[in-house]
């Protein structure tokens, strides 16, 4: 039989079987599940952050269901582990033990002292752990005495805290960084200048997840009152994919080597491959694991592992960051790149959404027209591309509730093929209206 | 329009012959498939997976469709069913897996049939095979009998390493699958593909081969490690009324048989069709008549709605397609002219108390007589025993209920220690069908497994890498 691809990756060191993690989080909560969960076929677990004392109030999550879909998205306000340090610490022993091909790294968070972060990872290496994730990112409960994303927010405190663990750490470490910032780079720099073996992302995302309309009350309720709780689930991945593009294409983070553990809404094999494609080496789930348990990783295996036979890649690293190179800004766009809207009438099932989204949403480039297609007899007017004064923004086909039924087909109308980097470096005239009109006439550019 | 959402007319004369014998369900498309798969639940201990008889993940087969990982799909299928597509096709859904679903408790169950047919058509589309022979392990094992028991058998047994060969009476493999089941429902490529299948597995076939006649079971016996029976029932049995053997007078199974081998156009049908019998192949009969063009098409049955066999769905797809029912009604004579069927003389009845089946009991109304005008006459009243073949396992040892035999929980073993047998000659009570003999098939593979010590898991994995 055809050899089966090798879904192993090592990951600066931390060895897995497949890219498949638990995040650190209440799936990882004990040595129970994470046992259950590398039975079930994860290959690695983070486990759930161990360090200061906490107490967890009770109603700890809100979510997003959409029409019809539940959890889109889960909003949490949960702790650390409100285990004592000791039982975690022996279960995380007892995990190794039992697997140790196993990838288990300990997360830890404890006060802004040298002392107690040297001390804790310590005593957690004694477990015989493969790794430590810093958790710099928990946006709620922690960030307020100072911890979780009150350190991850300031790359100065980052790169400090990094370099204590650095210092007496003899597992990799795994920084994990909050999307709660306004340029995510900037602590996975400091992270890098703490000598930190690789970074994950992304945290979860401040958010409320809504209010009640009788009650008055915020979701989720704790006791009459809510606050702002850390988001996570599908509905966060795109966010999640630009930050890690955003790192991983950092010229930094690339000199610097490091592998990235992407985080945030993977839910099916096809999420983890595009996360991969935009350079994560591992995975981590939460969300889909507490909506469905762990044995959705049986799919993701199997999905993962027939599309790496599909396009020939035999190990991980053949595709990972595959399409970082792609990532770009738009002053690098082709401004020559041209495309117009199709619509296929055969397909067509005369819904107008298409129309009506072009007509006030867009250019106006869609009219409803009489038309002669089939041999039955139609009263309905049919939605038809006015292509000279399509502007190719793609809205109609995204409306377009049936497949390949409105596609944009690339047109060559002779525009140049040139950036807006290029044009203006070339001819800074044009950010003057008038020039810009002139250069428009000679690029064939019309616009209605 | 999509064809299966027009509202329902029945205008055969607007389709040819070839139109009417499609599928009835068209195949899913993939959006169809992806919003059906994203509907499923994904319970956990899913009651639907514990009602199919093979136990099929059907929660994952079908997380796999949503995620489209649908190789992923049809392997999780397989895994527990070799028989999938055609499972996905004939299996009374509404009675095992869907009717199990959680979701018929307030809104429609998942279409779990139509969504295992998605998985299995698109690997069947792009021919994938998903299993290898395993290690051959050096017992030699024949199966008696092609169709879904004898085929689940060869296959488990070639994936852990035996050399099966397959003793078929008919030219082609499929048993029932292939020449029982109509063909709007199943069509033959599907089955010979299944048999096909497990020619790929190294599993050889001898056709055309009758037990007693080109081969005996003492023969099997002498020359194969161990013997697995799997040779269904017979033919539909006499009525023992008069004009039984009239020009006209059909066996419901050979009627069927004739759509799935013979040209659509060279089929005799009558314009008016008595089916007696209310059962499944009742139904099949009723309504390929309908199809083929005859004008009236009337299943006389002797008891009332609620005893009759046929499943549900089968009883409103037949009254769709226009057929109608006559219950309470035991035929009598079939009348005849030159030879020929003319009517079928009837007597109406009454139901009494229950009789030993459960079932009440119908006595005749007295002077109730009267005829039917037809011209063909079909008989569905269940299938014979093989009595023949029974006799001759009987002689080796091999124990036997009311003409079926019996067999031993968990392994199918019979009273002799070399025979194992499945299907619907072991199908002593309840109802028979294809899924719960591809179960008996797979049951059978593992005692026979056990026997010789195979180990499965360990011969599994060894397959697999």
């Amino acid at each position: 039989m055809k050899k089966k691809p090798d879904l192993s990756i090592d990951f600066c060191g931390i060895k897995s079987p497949n890219p498949f993690w638990l995040a650190s989080a209440p799936p990882s909560n004990s040595g129970y599940q994470v046992q259950k969960a590398f039975e079930d076929g994860w290959g690695g677990a983070v486990w759930k952050t161990i360090g200061a004392p906490v107490l967890n109030v009770c109603n700890r999550y809100g979510t997003m269901d959409y029409k019809g879909s539940k959890i889109i998205g889960l909003n949490n306000v949960e702790l650390i582990s409100d285990r004592p340090i000791e039982v975690n610490l022996r279960e995380m022993a007892e995990v190794k033990r039992n697997f140790p091909n196993h990838a288990v790294i300990a997360s830890i968070m404890v006060e802004s002292k040298k002392e107690a972060w040297q001390e804790i990872v310590k005593r957690t290496e004694d477990t015989g752990i493969d790794g430590f994730e810093l958790n710099f990112g928990c946006p709620h409960g922690m960030s307020e005495r100072g911890m979780g994303s009150a350190m991850g927010q300031v790359p100065e405190y980052t790169c400090m805290v990094t370099d204590w663990v650095m210092e007496v750490a003899t597992k990799p470490v795994i920084v994990k960084l909050t999307p709660n910032i306004t340029d995510i780079v900037q602590p996975a720099r400091a992270a890098l200048k703490g000598k930190c073996n690789a970074l994950s992302l992304i945290n979860t995302i401040n958010s409320i997840m809504g209010v009640d309309l009788d009650t008055f009350e915020l979701r989720p309720n704790v006791g009459g009152k809510g606050g702002h709780g850390g988001y996570a689930g599908p509905a966060v991945k795109p966010i999640a994919l630009h930050l890690l593009s955003a790192v991983a294409s950092d010229p930094e983070v690339v000199a610097s080597k490091v592998p990235i553990s992407g985080i945030g809404g993977v839910e099916t094999w096809q999420d983890a491959v595009e996360f991969m494609l935009l350079g994560s080496t591992s995975v981590q789930v939460c969300t889909a694991v507490m909506h469905w348990g762990f044995r959705i990783v049986e799919d993701m295996v199997d999905g993962l592992s027939n599309w790496m036979e599909e396009k020939g890649f035999e190990k991980c690293t053949d595709f990972i960051g595959k399409s970082l190179p792609r990532i770009s800004s738009f002053g690098d766009f082709d401004l020559g790149f041209q495309t117009v809207a199709k619509i296929n009438h055969d397909k067509c099932i005369q819904c107008n959404l298409c129309f009506i989204a072009c007509n006030d949403a867009a250019h106006q480039c869609i009219d409803l027209k009489e038309l002669k297609l089939k041999d039955e007899v139609n009263e309905r007017l049919w939605p038809v591309v006015r292509e000279e004064d399509c502007v190719g923004c793609d809205l109609c086909s995204v409306v377009c509730p049936v497949d390949d039924c409105i596609s944009m087909v690339e047109v060559n109308h002779g525009r140049p093929h040139i950036t807006w980097n290029e044009l203006t470096q070339k001819r800074p005239e044009v950010l003057e209206w008038d020039k810009m009109e002139k250069y428009r006439e000679e690029a064939n550019i019309h616009i209605h | 329009m999509a064809e299966h959402y027009k509202p329902f007319k029945y205008k055969p004369w607007e389709m040819s012959l070839e139109q009417r014998f499609q599928e009835v369900f068209p195949p899913y498309s993939q959006r169809e498939a992806m919003q059906e798969a994203n509907r499923c639940l994904y319970c956990y201990d899913a009651p639907c997976m514990v009602a199919c008889p093979t136990h099929i993940d059907i929660p994952t087969f079908i997380k796999k469709i949503a995620t489209d990982n649908v190789k992923g799909s049809a392997r999780t299928i397989l895994e527990s069913n070799l028989l999938g597509a055609t499972c996905s096709r004939v299996c009374p859904v509404e009675e095992l897996c869907e009717g199990a679903c959680v979701l018929a408790h307030d809104h429609k169950p998942i279409t779990i049939g139509r969504l295992q047919r998605y998985a299995m058509d698109y690997a069947s589309e792009r021919k994938i095979k998903f299993f290898e022979p395993g290690k051959a392990n050096g017992y030699k094992i024949a199966i008696v009998g092609s169709g879904p028991a004898g085929l689940s058998c060869a296959g488990e047994l070639a994936k852990l390493g035996f050399d099966v060969t397959v003793f078929e009476k008919k030219k082609w493999g499929g048993g029932l699958d292939t020449y029982g089941i109509v063909v709007f429902r199943e069509p033959v490529e599907v089955s010979l593909s299944e048999v096909k299948m497990m020619e790929d597995l190294g599993v050889k076939f001898k056709f055309n081969q009758t037990i007693g006649q080109d081969v005996t079971f003492q023969q099997l016996v002498d020359e194969y490690d161990a013997v697995f029976v799997s040779v269904g029932l017979g033919n539909v049995p006499d009525m023992e009324i008069p004009g039984e053997d009239l020009q006209g007078v059909l066996d419901g199974l050979d009627f069927i048989e004739e759509t799935k081998t013979q040209p659509l156009s060279t089929i005799k049908y009558g314009q008016r069709v008595c089916i007696i019998g209310a059962g499944n192949t009742g139904i099949d009969c009723a309504t390929i008549a309908r199809r083929l063009g005859s004008e009236r098409v009337m299943m006389v049955y002797r008891r009332s709605e609620a005893e009759m066999p046929a499943y549900p769905f089968e009883y409103e797809f037949a009254m769709r397609e226009g057929v109608n029912f006559m219950f309470l009604t035991q035929p009598t004579e079939v009348i005849g002219m030159e030879g020929k069927v003319v009517a079928l003389r009837c007597q109406r009845m009454d139901l009494g108390e229950p009789d030993a089946s459960g079932r009440r009991k119908p006595i005749t109304v007295p002077d109730s007589e009267f005829d039917i005008p037809c011209d063909m006459v079909i008989k569905a009243i269940g299938q014979k025993k093989l009595s023949n073949v029974v006799d001759a396992l009987v002689k080796l040892g091999v124990h036997t209920d009311r003409g079926y035999i019996l067999v031993e929980d968990g392994t199918n073993r019979t009273a002799h220690p070399k025979i194992f047998a499945g299907g619907d000659c072991i199908r002593n009570k309840g109802e028979a069908s294809t899924v719960m003999a591809v179960e008996d098939g797979k049951i059978a593979a593992r005692g026979i497994a056990k026997k010789f010590a195979i180990q499965l898991e360990e011969v599994k994995q060894g397959a697999k890498g």
